[in-house]
């Protein structure tokens, strides 16, 4: 087990220096002169052109400029933006209102997504069961920033329940409506999974065997049904998350909730490559972190496929 | 589940309509008081983060620009309509024009409680002209035509003379009549001693001699930015609001959602998806004027055809009368661009186009766009096809399209958008003088003076000249206009250098830029200005 998780952080090394590359070369290489940008409509003259681009390096090659950057990194500096904000301080400011989002939206697919999921399963073929099939399936079809929209302005503006964006300092219950909108698409899915699962589980012989020994209803569905059809549910719920903590740029940007996806959403707008290369980096390492602990998850729920020690 | 969903979309239907109905209340507005500051909480006003650090000498974005407008008082301000009146200076004056003496009002303070003295103004100046990578830097060189400004920096190399503690002269390479209309732009604000000593801590937390000051709480990235108002500050721009808070928003849609639900109370931009209905969702309370920003595309005289000669000329010419810009501002822009007149702004003092021999050639007229194409065919024929180049990382292509259809549906030829992934890279070919076709340019002037875009971008040599425009009678009419001491000769001279424009068309008029904004109901005397700017000092908000 020790040895899996090593090995499986020593593998996340070439994926975070080749992701890196990759993304520094992309952003590096995208045609133009950024100091023009700066200027706008107007040009600069010859001297402010060379002045600027000794400032930000970029009258060096690309590899001279690829390795002060890894530098930079391996000393925990992930460099400053244009406006010479520290990007550690960016992201730890950002971070944590994304993780909270994220949490939020998870919480909400378990507790909506599982329950609907259970209830359609031990009734399938009933009314509840086929009009949670066309719910799931309109909020599959939906695009999210659609839903977004819708739900901004219906709840928000309309109705005025909630903020139509998050506040400052993102409280709990400005968050509430971005959750639901992020949590939508993927609660479709923890549904139908949901169901299918309990539907095949609760044909199982242990599940007759429990009824025929005698055991109540309230026992065998949360203990014999539920708990074995969650091995599914569970996966993908940790995969959305590994998503969402990334950053769910579109949704940020509509209810502008102050977290990652939408820095970096602003940071590409205002071209600012340094915190796109660090922000992008950020995420892989944890997008990669995320994954292996997803991984692990499958043996904690499923003895059967534990890692062992060959 | 289900009946959430489909509640969820009837209702959206029948409130929309509601909405449109009762969208026209609003309050009237309550007297503005002079004297203390005004009780209850800060007027909001959306925000982006700055792409710099707050630096007068290094802010040339609007986001930061406005912010420092209203921490600093430069020695001159602009009032709505462009006008300048003095804020800090006393008074400005000059014999000639080219040399002039500048006094500063006694007994101003910058927040930090530091007197705001000549000294104050020159040192700023002269560190911002020293150095080539402040962005500023060519307002000391290129706008403004400063003795000693030289893009290889240098410290102290402007010809300013300190007389005493409140005075000091300014000396020009040239008169310049306008020039105290120039001085109300960022770069030239004061700067306080405790500047020097740290610049970047400085521009993370400015100190100003303006009408407000960070609030306690400042700039706290990626959220906001909050002033109150100063206590030192003693000018003629006396904020009638406890302060104000600029909130980052990442998107405009965000921003006017929550202008709709009286969340956030002044919106400078409309977003493009509500252009067609702001109007009716705020009535009273949209806000859409001219501003003073020129669009148009530019045409390089190294392009094949479209030399400065008979042929080019003609060409030119018969491509402007292609152009239906009444049409593409009422469909593309639902109104909200005017079609342009001539060369410069209708909200900048001297606009009058109807007295420029040549105007015309902006009007939309397919018979004669024919016939200069056919006469400029006689000269040499015809090949290849007509592009114009955007960047499409803003949203150009809709009038970029549309302009080529009429072209291409006019004159027969193959006229097409040639997009560029980003505006750097179009920005680098144009820089270059490579790009292969014609262009989208604009300008939004940094002062309210025809002096600034004419001077920017048709002069011989001129910093910002992409269409390699020389014509020494062009510059020798601009001479004339930026010395005329009375408006009415500038306007004279400008007008006679403008029917050359015309004539020549380095640059294909396009139209003008309008600020569509609009404010909440909490807020009232809310006014936009020639920059497109909110007067925010003026900005009143119930205590709620």
């Amino acid at each position: 087990m020790t040895w899996y998780i090593v090995r499986r952080v020593l593998q996340g090394i070439p994926v975070f220096l080749g992701s890196t590359f990759i993304i520094f070369s992309m952003v590096f290489a995208m045609p133009g002169n950024p100091i023009l940008r700066m200027f706008g409509d107007r040009t600069p003259s010859e001297a402010q052109i060379a002045a600027l681009e000794a400032k930000f390096h970029l009258d060096q090659d690309f590899l001279t400029r690829y390795f002060l950057y890894l530098g930079d990194i391996f000393q925990g500096n992930l460099g400053t933006t244009y406006a010479g904000q520290s990007v550690n301080e960016i992201l730890l400011r950002t971070f944590p209102t994304t993780l909270r989002l994220a949490v939020l939206a998870v919480l909400i697919q378990l507790i909506v997504g599982v329950l609907a999921g259970l209830v359609s399963g031990l009734r399938k073929g009933g009314i509840f069961d086929h009009a949670t099939l066309i719910v799931t399936l309109l909020l599959i079809s939906v695009p999210v920033f659609v839903l977004a929209f819708v739900a901004q302005w219906f709840f928000g503006i309309e109705l005025g329940w909630v903020r139509p964006t998050v506040g400052q300092g993102a409280p709990w219950q400005d968050l509430i409506l971005p959750a639901i909108v992020l949590a939508a698409l993927n609660m479709a899915y923890v549904v139908r999974l949901t169901r299918g699962s309990v539907i095949e589980t609760n044909q199982m012989d242990f599940v007759r065997m429990a009824y025929g020994k005698g055991l109540a209803r309230g026992r065998v569905v949360p203990v014999h049904i539920l708990r074995n059809s969650m091995i599914p549910v569970t996966t993908s719920l940790a995969a959305d998350f590994g998503i969402l903590i990334v950053g769910a740029t579109v949704t940020e940007g509509i209810f502008n909730v102050p977290g990652v996806g939408n820095e970096l959403f602003k940071a590409i707008n205002r071209h600012d490559m340094p915190e796109i290369v660090s922000i992008v980096t950020i995420l892989v390492i944890v997008y990669v972190f995320v994954n292996l602990l997803i991984d692990l998850l499958y043996g904690v729920l499923d003895p059967r496929i534990r890692y062992v020690k060959k | 589940m289900k009946k959430k969903s489909l509640a969820l979309g009837l209702a959206a239907g029948v409130s929309a309509a509601v909405l449109a109905l009762t969208g026209c209340a609003s309050g009237s507005a309550p007297a503005p008081t002079d004297g203390p500051v005004a009780a209850g909480p800060a007027v909001t006003v959306n925000w982006s983060e700055p792409e710099n650090l707050l630096i007068p000498a290094n802010t040339n974005e609007v986001n930061g620009g406005l912010v420092l407008n209203n921490l600093f008082a430069g020695l001159v301000y602009y009032e709505a309509d462009g006008a300048w009146a003095y804020d800090a200076a006393e008074s400005i004056e000059s014999d000639d024009f080219q040399h002039w003496t500048i006094k500063v009002k006694p007994g101003q303070t910058f927040s930090d409680g530091t007197p705001v003295t000549a000294e104050s103004f020159v040192k700023a100046w002269q560190w911002g002209a020293s150095d080539p990578e402040l962005l500023n830097q060519w307002w000391f060189i290129d706008a403004v035509p400063f003795e000693g400004g030289t893009y290889d920096g240098g410290e102290d190399t402007l010809a300013l003379e300190v007389v005493d503690d409140l005075t000091f002269t300014v000396d020009l390479t040239r008169p310049m009549a306008d020039f105290p209309l120039a001085l109300g732009y960022t770069v030239f604000f004061p700067l306080p001693e405790a500047f020097y000593a740290d610049p970047d801590a400085f521009g993370a937390s400015p100190i100003g001699n303006g009408p407000y000051k960070l609030s306690d709480e400042g700039w706290v990235p990626g959220t906001k930015l909050g002033v109150v108002p100063s206590e030192s500050y003693t000018g003629p721009r006396t904020p009638q609001n406890s302060g104000v808070d600029f909130i980052v928003y990442a998107s405009e849609d965000a921003q006017y959602a929550d202008l709709l639900s009286d969340n956030l109370d002044i919106v400078q931009n409309v977003p493009q998806s509500a252009l067609a209905t702001f109007q009716a969702d705020l009535g009273d309370r949209a806000v859409y004027q001219g501003n003073a920003v020129f669009q148009s595309f530019t045409i390089q005289p190294t392009l094949p055809h479209f030399a400065y000669d008979e042929e080019g000329t003609l060409r030119r010419a018969a491509i402007s009368h292609a152009i239906n810009r009444e049409e593409i501002t009422q469909v593309i822009f639902e109104g909200t661009r005017t079609p342009a007149e001539d060369f410069t702004s209708p909200v900048i003092a001297g606009f009058d186009p109807a007295s420029i021999e040549g105007s015309d050639v902006l009007e939309f007229d397919p018979d004669k766009a024919v016939d200069l194409w056919a006469q400029a065919d006689a000269i040499s024929p015809w090949s290849g096809s007509f592009q114009i180049a955007y960047n499409a990382d803003s949203s150009h292509q809709a009038w970029v399209d549309a302009t080529a259809n009429s072209i291409k549906n006019v004159l027969g030829i193959d006229a097409s958008g040639l997009p560029y992934p980003d505006f750097a890279g179009l920005r680098t070919e144009v820089n270059d003088r490579t790009i292969p076709s014609a262009f989208r340019t604009g300008w939004q002037f940094d002062f309210p003076s025809q002096s600034n875009i004419l001077g920017a971008l048709y002069v011989t040599g001129a910093g910002s000249n992409d269409a390699d425009y020389s014509n020494p009678e062009f510059d020798e009419l601009f001479d004339e206009g930026v010395t005329s001491a009375t408006l009415e000769e500038q306007v004279a001279a400008f007008n006679a250098a403008q029917a050359l424009l015309f004539r020549d068309l380095p640059a294909i008029p396009l139209w003008y830029g309008a600020t569509t904004a609009g404010y909440s109901t909490l807020v009232d005397n809310v006014e936009f200005g020639w920059d497109s700017w909110p007067i925010l000092y003026a900005v009143t908000k119930a205590a709620q």
